[in-house]
């Protein structure tokens, strides 16, 4: 599956200063694992240290946050529209 | 320094206190300029719902925060910052707003209620580092 993937505004220097960018795979998972082959240096953006999904990013398919679907499971259609924001809180 | 028309400050405190007793929470969109990301002329509030429903603590809601930035996006805008308030202390960025403040490009207002007069202070926050920025109010 190929889907289009934006890019919240910290993680486009990693991307050449894009604001979308094209990725392939089944799954979020997937298209997380194809970002970071395409773009090494947005892993620590990514990832957590147990491999999972950074807490401080919030990922969407299309408009639904992945956290209510099955989060890294979620699986893609081609076509699908995938943001990545910046997890935003505070004290 | 940030540029804040009266009338986005005054939707701002008003915010802020119909959110107590919990921390209220939005974003702020602007157009960007030629002295983008320092300088910005604030165009948009997005009140946003805060989902850790707290008094000490805020978490702007992720769908809230996605549909503020595809509405911001869809007017040649994009999301330059964060408002949110502290209901019983001062207007200046706690521990937790450093560690979490998730990019350096953005303007980082917090609204305090402390006082009776809402007092409203913007900060940049980069590497941990807090620098306050001046808001010039723009009056209509």
């Amino acid at each position: 599956m190929s889907v289009t993937v934006r890019l919240p505004t910290v993680m486009r220097a990693h991307a050449g200063g894009q604001s979308e960018v094209r990725a392939e795979g089944g799954t979020i998972g997937e298209v997380v694992e194809d970002l970071i082959r395409q773009f090494p240096n947005m892993a620590t953006h990514l990832r957590a240290p147990d491999g999972g999904l950074h807490r401080f990013v919030n990922v969407y398919v299309n408009d639904e946050d992945i956290r209510y679907l099955d989060s890294l499971d979620t699986k893609v259609d081609d076509g699908d529209e995938i943001s990545i924001l910046p997890a935003v809180a505070g004290g | 320094m940030l540029e804040l028309p009266a009338d986005l400050h005054g939707a701002m405190v008003a915010h802020a206190l119909d959110g107590l007793p919990d921390e209220a929470c939005g974003l702020l969109a602007a157009r960007p300029g030629e002295r983008h990301p320092d300088d910005v002329r604030v165009e948009r509030f997005y009140p946003c719902r805060n989902a850790a429903a707290s008094s000490r603590v805020y978490t702007v809601d992720p769908r809230d925060h996605l549909r503020a930035d595809k509405d911001a996006e869809a007017s040649g805008m994009e999301i330059v910052g964060v408002v949110h308030s502290h209901t019983h202390t001062d207007a200046w960025p706690s521990p937790t707003d450093v560690a979490q403040a998730p990019d350096p490009s953005w303007h980082y207002v917090i609204v305090s209620l402390r006082h009776p007069e809402a007092a409203l202070r913007s900060f940049r926050i980069v590497d941990g580092n807090i620098a306050e920025e001046p808001v010039v109010l723009l009056e209509e």
